[in-house]
């Protein structure tokens, strides 16, 4: 490390320490998300108001299982940076670190759970 | 002592002087919607955990998200949802370097608060 230059270790890196890294995570989730959430929309709009075993049957096909499952977990964790860009721009100190950890638990245990029950659906 | 008025300095203006703007009412509507989708995200997956437990759970799982307070956040949230893609797709367009000029970006504001009723309505129609 001593070798690098101070404009070498500072290059990209900004004042959050991360460089762009939460940017562009933002832009990848949302061009995936750009074509998820359409293609979930239309998937699970129609199968709302069925009965259950009509909804068991549906979500064991491998298309809405996979449209619904990618959704979830891409539309979670891209809710999990959102959320911490506007905890961070309206609250400070203690009540800034306890809400970024509370919501990125809650991101994770909600993406965890519906990946379980469309896994215990469709397999 | 590079900085010894750190923390006494003057704050810019208070948001409140100035006239709300499409593209300031757009911007934060872009922001409230983005996390007012969670309730939606929470309903979703309860109702699919519901539907791999069995019929009994699903059963009160499916009357709760179909319920009239049920269907009021679900036909906000497909709004917001819209709302909150359209005007991601501003962003990708603005992150570009294109569309920032005064009359486009105006133009694009209302783009996206019309677009979000149209699509709605569309979701409505198809499903």
């Amino acid at each position: 490390m001593a070798f690098l230059t101070d404009r070498k270790r500072a290059n990209g890196m900004g004042s959050a320490h991360a460089g762009v890294h939460h940017h562009w995570s933002m832009m990848v989730s949302s061009a995936a998300l750009l074509i998820l959430v359409p293609l979930f929309i239309f998937t699970f709009g129609p199968i709302l108001g069925e009965p259950h075993d009509v909804v068991v049957a549906y979500f064991a096909r491998p298309f809405p299982a996979i449209v619904s499952g990618l959704t979830i977990v891409t539309g979670l964790m891209h809710y999990k940076n959102g959320v911490q860009a506007t905890i961070e721009d309206y609250t400070s100190g203690l009540t800034r670190h306890v809400l970024i950890v509370a919501f990125t638990c809650l991101c994770y245990a909600a993406a965890a759970t519906g990946l379980f029950a469309i896994a215990r659906i469709a397999l | 002592m590079a900085d010894v008025n750190r923390g006494n300095r003057p704050l810019s203006p208070h948001l409140a002087i100035y006239r709300p703007q499409i593209t300031s009412i757009s911007s934060i509507l872009t922001r409230i919607t983005g996390v007012a989708l969670i309730l939606a995200s929470l309903m979703v997956v309860w109702w699919l955990l519901a539907a791999s437990a069995g019929p009994e759970y699903f059963a009160v799982a499916d009357g709760v998200v179909r319920s009239l307070i049920g269907d009021l956040i679900l036909l906000g949230s497909l709004w917001a949802l819209w709302y909150h893609l359209l005007a991601g797709v501003r962003h990708l367009i603005w992150d570009s370097g294109r569309g920032l000029e005064l009359d486009t970006a105006k133009r694009l504001g209302w783009a996206v608060v019309a677009g979000s009723f149209i699509m709605t309505a569309f979701t409505l129609i198809v499903i």
